[in-house]
């Protein structure tokens, strides 16, 4: 066990856990923080992702030990985030949500396309967001979000 | 000796000289050309194919694709969660090579990592759109093209197999998800480096295109 500090949300915070445990586990277990799901455990579905310096990552290949002094943004911060804030709305507007179980990551991962690419094309949002699985198959719908946002956006 | 002998003797002396310099310093230039003049062309051929067959290994290729997407695993199939080559080689928001791969590998998660994870440009392919490994002489003469390899010359391509980041991590490539080490290129780099020593000493020759 060891203890480690981090930056969650702008907020310090303290854990004790193993060195290998998962980021994604110490969000949902030690810290209580569930908006970040588990889907697969190996990297291939997208909906542990959360931003580690920026950087949309998947919490449930990154051990604790890796994350240094890496400030962590979660799903639960977007509402405060000004292009999460947009993302969330256009979700809402399209009514892209069907079980919900993929759409915190998915929300994660479009803010992170986003802010690095404000206007992107059919090929960047497919490239981007390739990597997130939706069981629901609310794909369509996503997209179109991800236009309605990025059209309002400045 | 009547002076005009000796002035012949002197112009013959110094045209002689001026003859054997001009000899000399053509041999030192194509031991220079060529390296250690003790390392000829057949064996740096040799050499070359040890250092191809690091090369052609996974832990190598499958970052030198033809293709927009990388490979992983000792069978080489497309990595998995629809990656891409992204402009830079290095993934596209949102799904970055880092955003999986950290400064180091993960052998709790099985993750490979190391500083600066990315693929290698296109102009450094070392297979076809089909995924099937180029042949000797076209790595060989890919490789020692500077307008394709970053302007590296002969001492630099030494230089990069023996230091280079994501060179060294083919020999410490970590765990696979399963716990299992991954597999590693058929020399050591010790051998490897010693190997591409010997090719650029000959003078960096590659085999014949067939």
């Amino acid at each position: 066990m060891a203890t480690y500090q981090l930056t969650v949300n702008g907020e310090r915070k303290e854990v004790t856990v193993d060195p290998s445990t998962p980021l994604l586990w110490v969000l949902r277990e030690d810290l209580k923080m569930t908006g970040t799901k588990y889907g697969c455990g190996v990297s291939v579905c997208g909906a542990c992702t959360v931003h580690v310096n920026g950087v949309a990552t998947r919490s449930c290949m990154l051990p604790i030990s890796l994350l240094g002094e890496r400030a962590i943004v979660t799903i639960e911060a977007m509402n405060d985030d000004a292009v999460g804030r947009v993302v969330q709305d256009a979700w809402v507007e399209k009514d892209v949500v069907q079980c919900g179980y993929c759409q915190s990551g998915q929300i994660m991962s479009a803010v992170a396309l986003l802010k690095a690419t404000p206007k992107p094309t059919d090929t960047n949002i497919e490239e981007s967001m390739g990597g997130n699985i939706c069981r629901c198959a609310t794909y369509v719908r996503i997209r179109e979000a991800i236009k309605t946002a990025a059209a309002r956006l400045k | 000796m009547p002076r005009y002998r000796a002035a012949g003797l002197l112009i013959s002396i110094i045209i002689l000289a001026f003859g054997a310099w001009t000899i000399i310093a053509s041999a030192l230039g194509q031991a220079r050309e060529q390296g250690r003049s003790d390392v000829s062309r057949a064996q740096g051929l040799v050499a070359w194919e040890q250092v191809y067959s690091v090369l052609t290994h996974p832990r190598c290729i499958n970052c030198h694709t033809a293709t927009n997407y990388p490979q992983q695993g000792d069978d080489r199939h497309r990595h998995f969660a629809n990656v891409v080559r992204g402009p830079e080689g290095k993934g596209v928001p949102a799904l970055n090579c880092v955003t999986c791969h950290q400064e180091v590998n993960a052998d709790s998660t099985g993750v490979p990592g190391g500083h600066d994870w990315h693929l290698a440009p296109l102009s450094m392919k070392w297979q076809d759109a089909n995924d099937n490994p180029l042949p000797s002489a076209a790595i060989c003469r890919s490789v020692t093209d500077r307008s394709k390899n970053g302007n590296l010359d002969a001492q630099a391509l030494l230089k990069h197999h023996e230091e280079a980041v994501l060179v060294l991590w083919a020999w410490q490539p970590g765990r696979r998800p399963d716990g299992t080490m991954r597999t590693l290129p058929p020399l050591s780099h010790k051998e490897f480096v010693a190997a591409t020593r010997r090719w650029v000493e000959a003078g960096t020759p590659c085999p014949p295109a067939r």
